[in-house]
C-alpha cells in the first residue's frame, strides 16, 4: 500500500511536470527556441489567479480564465519585444534573451507582489453537507479515498492528469488538422519556404507563444493548487524540471512531454523513497543521461538527419 | 521627413546633455553643502552611527524588516530619553544575498558607521563579518546564527543562539518535557542553518537516549513534495517531527501531513517564526506546533508588554523574535557604551576595542533573556523559551 501511495505521489508530481513540459515542447517544436521564461509565465499566471480569488473574491473559474487571458497577452508582448527582433539572430542570442526575460519577470514580480510567500487557496474540494440528524459535521474533502482511507488521491491530481490529456489531444488535433496548425508545422520545418508559400511566419510564431503562455497559466494554477506556496521564484525550478521532462520525452513531441513528465515525477519520488532523499535529483539526472545515450532524441523524439 | 526626425533627435540629445551638465554642476557644489551639514551634526547632536544590513526585500524580508523595526523602536526610545548616548540608525537592504550584503555594508561604511548590527541572516552575515573584522568595526548581529559568522573574529558577537546550541537545546527540551519518544527529522541539506541544527540535534539526541527513527532531507530543487519524507516518518511510527528549517517549506509539510491524516507533535526552531503571518495560510494547520525561541510576545513582564504594544501600534503586527533580538542589540550597545564611557567622536577602531572589552565582561538583561553573557568567541549564553501555537497565536509553554 505504501508503494501505491508513492506511485500516486509520483503521478501527481509528474502530471504537474507534464503540463509545464507541454508548453515548453510546443514552443520548441514550432519556434525552435527554448523559452526559459516559460516557468516565470507560470508564476505570473498563478499570482493573477491568486489575486483574483483571494483579493477580489472572484469565482475560481473566472480567476483561471483571467489568468489565461493575461498570460496570453504577456506571452505575445514578450515575444514582440524580446524575441521578434532576434528572429534572424543565432539561436544562442535568443536563448540568452529568454534567460534575461526570465529574470526580468521574477524581479518584476518581486517588486509588484513582494517576496513574502502567499498560500494559494485549494479550490478543488467537495463540501459535504452536514447530515440532517447531526451525526456528521460538514466536511471539506480534498480527494477521494480508497481501501478504507489507506490510499488517497487528491482532486488536484485527477484534474491535472485529465487536463494534461485534454491539452495533449487538443494540441495534437490543432497542429495536425487545423490550418493554423499546419502553418505552424510548416514554419517549424522551414521558415523561408513557409514564407514563400504565403504563410505569415511572424503571426504564426506569435500565435505559438500565445498558446504556450495560455497553457502556462493553467499549469501555474494547477502547480500552486498542488503545492500551495507562491513566491516570485515558484516557477523557476519546476520550469527547469519540466524542461528536463520535455527533453526526456523527446523535445518537440507532444505525447513525449506527457510521458517524460510522468516518468520524471515517478522516478523522483521512487528514488526518494527507495534510494535516498539526498540523492533523488542525482538519480533523476543519471536516468536522463542513460536515456539520452541510448535514444539521443528522447523517448518519443524524432531522429532528424541533417542533410549536408 | 527623415532629416527632420534626425534633427529632432539631435536637438533632444543636446537638451539631454545640457541637462546632464546642469546636474554635474549641481554635484560639484554638493561637497560644500555636505561639509556644512557635517559641521552642524557634530555641534548640535553627537550621535553614534549604528548600521546594519538585512533582507528588506526578497524571500527572507520578513526577518529583515522585523529586525529593522525592532532596532528602530529601541533607537527612538533611547533618543527620546535623557540618556547621554544617542544613536542614528541606518539599515541597508541585502536581499539575503552575500554579495549584496557586502555592497550594502560598504554603503554603510561610506555613511560613517561606527558600530554595526552585522547582518540579519546567516549567509550574508558570514560575508559582512569578514569585512567588519578586517575594518575593525565592532558588530553585534541580532539573528545570524551560524558558527561561521563568529568563528575566528574577535569583534563579532551574536544576540541569538548559535545554530549548534539551538539543536542541542531543542533535544534537551524534548527530553526534559518528554514530548516524544520516537523522533523524525526533516531537514534541508543544502542550507548551513538547517544542517548545523540537525547535526547537533542528532548528537545530543543520542546522548539523551531519544530515538531518531527517521532522518530525511530535501534541497532547493525539490522542496515542494514531502510525501515521501512524511510517509517515512509515519511508517516508522514517529510521534514527534523535528523541523529545523524556515517556515515556507514547513507550511507545505503541515498541509501535506494534514491531507495524509498524519498528526505528530511538530517541533520547530526560530526559522518557524513568521509562519502565522503568511498571507492565506490556514493557521489551523500549525495548531500545536512547538518551537524554541528566546522571545515570547505573550510574556506579561512590563518590558515585553511595552515593546509589543509599541510594535503593534507602529507596524500593525505582533513582533517576532527577530524584532526583539534587534531591540536587545541596541540596548546592549547602550549599556556597553555607557559603561565604557565612550563618546561619539571616537573612531570605529577605538570603539571596537572598548566594545570587545565590555561585551566579554558585562551581563545584560533584555527581552530575549535575563542575565545574558558573552564569551570571547562572541556566542551568547541565555536560556530559550518553549512556545506553542494555539488558536493562531503564540503561547508560552513554561
Amino acid at each position: 500500500m505504501t508503494f501505491l501511495n508513492f506511485l500516486i505521489s509520483g503521478i501527481s508530481l509528474g502530471s504537474i511536470y507534464a503540463i509545464i513540459a507541454l508548453g515548453y515542447t510546443m514552443v520548441y517544436g514550432i519556434a525552435k527556441m527554448l523559452n526559459f521564461a516559460h516557468g516565470d509565465v507560470i508564476m505570473v499566471g498563478a499570482y493573477i489567479c491568486f489575486f483574483a480569488i483571494s483579493r477580489f473574491s472572484l469565482p475560481p473559474l473566472v480567476g483561471i480564465l483571467l489568468a489565461m487571458l493575461l498570460c496570453t497577452v504577456l506571452g505575445i508582448v514578450v515575444e514582440r519585444l524580446a524575441y521578434k527582433p532576434l528572429r534572424s539572430a543565432p539561436s544562442l542570442a535568443v536563448l540568452i534573451t529568454a534567460i534575461g526575460v526570465s529574470y526580468f519577470l521574477q524581479n518584476a514580480a518581486l517588486l509588484l507582489w513582494s517576496s513574502s510567500p502567499k498560500v494559494f487557496p485549494n479550490f478543488f474540494t467537495v463540501t459535504q453537507s452536514p447530515a440532517p440528524d447531526g451525526t456528521a459535521e460538514q466536511t471539506v474533502r480534498t480527494g477521494i479515498e480508497l481501501f478504507g482511507g489507506q490510499l488517497k488521491i487528491s482532486f488536484v491530481t485527477i484534474v491535472t492528469i485529465a487536463t494534461c490529456i485534454i491539452i495533449m489531444l487538443a494540441l495534437t488535433w490543432f497542429t495536425g488538422r487545423t490550418k493554423m496548425g499546419k502553418a505552424m508545422r510548416a514554419c517549424s520545418e522551414d521558415k523561408g519556404a513557409a514564407q514563400l508559400m504565403g504563410i505569415n511566419v511572424d503571426a504564426t510564431i506569435s500565435m505559438t507563444f500565445a498558446i504556450g503562455s495560455g497553457l502556462a497559466a493553467i499549469a501555474g494554477v494547477l502547480l500552486c493548487s498542488a503545492y500551495p506556496t507562491l513566491v516570485p521564484t515558484t516557477g523557476s525550478m519546476p520550469g527547469i524540471k519540466a524542461f528536463t521532462a520535455a527533453v526526456f520525452g523527446g523535445i518537440g513531441s507532444i505525447p513525449g512531454a506527457l510521458l517524460g513528465g510522468l516518468l520524471l515525477g515517478l522516478i523522483e519520488i521512487l528514488a526518494k523513497a527507495y534510494i535516498s532523499t539526498q540523492l533523488s535529483d542525482a538519480v533523476v539526472f543519471a536516468v536522463l543521461i542513460v536515456v539520452l545515450l541510448v535514444k539521443p532524441a528522447g523517448l518519443l523524439g524524432k531522429q532528424v538527419r541533417e542533410k549536408v | 521627413m527623415k532629416k527632420k526626425l534626425i534633427s529632432l533627435m539631435l536637438a533632444f540629445a543636446m537638451a539631454l546633455s545640457l541637462a546632464a551638465c546642469g546636474s554635474d554642476s549641481g554635484s560639484t557644489s554638493a561637497p560644500a553643502d555636505s561639509g556644512d551639514t557635517a559641521d552642524k551634526s557634530a555641534t548640535d547632536a553627537a550621535v553614534f552611527k549604528l548600521g546594519g544590513t538585512g533582507p528588506l526585500t526578497g524571500g527572507a524580508a520578513i526577518y529583515g524588516t522585523a529586525a529593522k523595526n525592532g532596532a528602530q523602536i529601541a533607537v527612538d526610545e533611547i533618543n527620546a530619553s535623557d540618556s547621554t548616548i544617542k544613536f542614528e540608525l541606518k539599515y541597508e537592504d541585502d536581499t539575503h544575498d552575500a554579495e549584496k550584503a557586502v555592497n550594502a555594508y560598504n554603503a554603510l561604511k561610506d555613511w560613517g558607521m561606527q558600530i554595526s548590527l552585522g547582518s540579519v541572516t546567516s549567509k550574508p552575515c558570514e560575508a559582512t563579518s569578514a569585512e567588519t573584522y578586517a575594518d575593525r568595526i565592532f558588530a553585534l548581529t541580532p539573528s545570524a546564527s551560524s558558527t561561521a559568522t563568529t568563528e575566528g573574529k574577535d569583534n563579532m558577537f551574536q544576540m541569538c543562539f548559535m545554530d549548534p546550541n539551538q539543536g542541542s537545546a531543542s533535544a534537551q527540551y524534548i527530553a526534559d518535557k518528554a514530548l516524544g519518544t520516537k523522533i523524525a527529522i526533516i531537514w534541508k541539506n543544502d542550507d548551513v542553518y538547517s544542517k548545523g541544527i540537525h547535526d547537533t540535534f542528532v548528537e545530543k539526541a543520542a546522548e539523551l537516549n531519544l530515538a531518531v527513527v527517521s532522518d530525511t532531507t530535501f534541497a532547493d530543487g525539490n522542496d515542494t513534495d514531502f510525501s515521501v519524507q512524511l510517509a517515512d516518518a509515519q511508517t516508522n511510527g514517529a510521534d514527534l517531527v523535528f523541523l529545523p528549517m524556515y517556515y515556507q517549506p514547513a507550511s507545505l509539510i503541515f498541509a501535506q501531513a494534514n491531507s495524509m491524516g498524519y498528526a505528530p507533535t511538530w517541533f520547530g526552531v526560530d526559522g518557524m517564526d513568521g509562519i502565522l503571518t503568511m498571507e492565506g495560510f490556514d493557521s489551523s494547520l500549525a495548531e500545536g506546533v512547538m518551537l524554541l525561541t528566546p522571545f515570547n510576545a505573550d510574556a506579561t513582564d512590563e518590558k515585553t508588554a511595552a515593546f509589543v504594544a509599541e510594535y503593534q501600534n507602529r507596524f500593525g503586527e505582533v513582533p517576532n523574535q527577530f524584532a526583539a533580538d534587534a531591540y536587545d542589540c541596541v540596548y546592549a550597545y547602550k549599556q556597553a557604551l555607557e559603561a565604557a564611557g565612550a563618546t561619539p567622536d571616537m573612531s570605529a577602531e577605538e570603539l571596537c576595542d572598548l566594545m570587545i572589552e565590555q561585551f566579554t565582561s558585562m551581563t545584560f538583561d533584555g527581552l530575549t533573556g535575563a542575565g545574558m553573557t558573552w564569551d570571547a568567541s562572541g556566542a551568547v549564553s541565555k536560556s530559550p523559551k518553549g512556545m506553542v501555537i494555539e488558536n493562531g497565536g503564540y503561547v508560552g509553554l513554561d
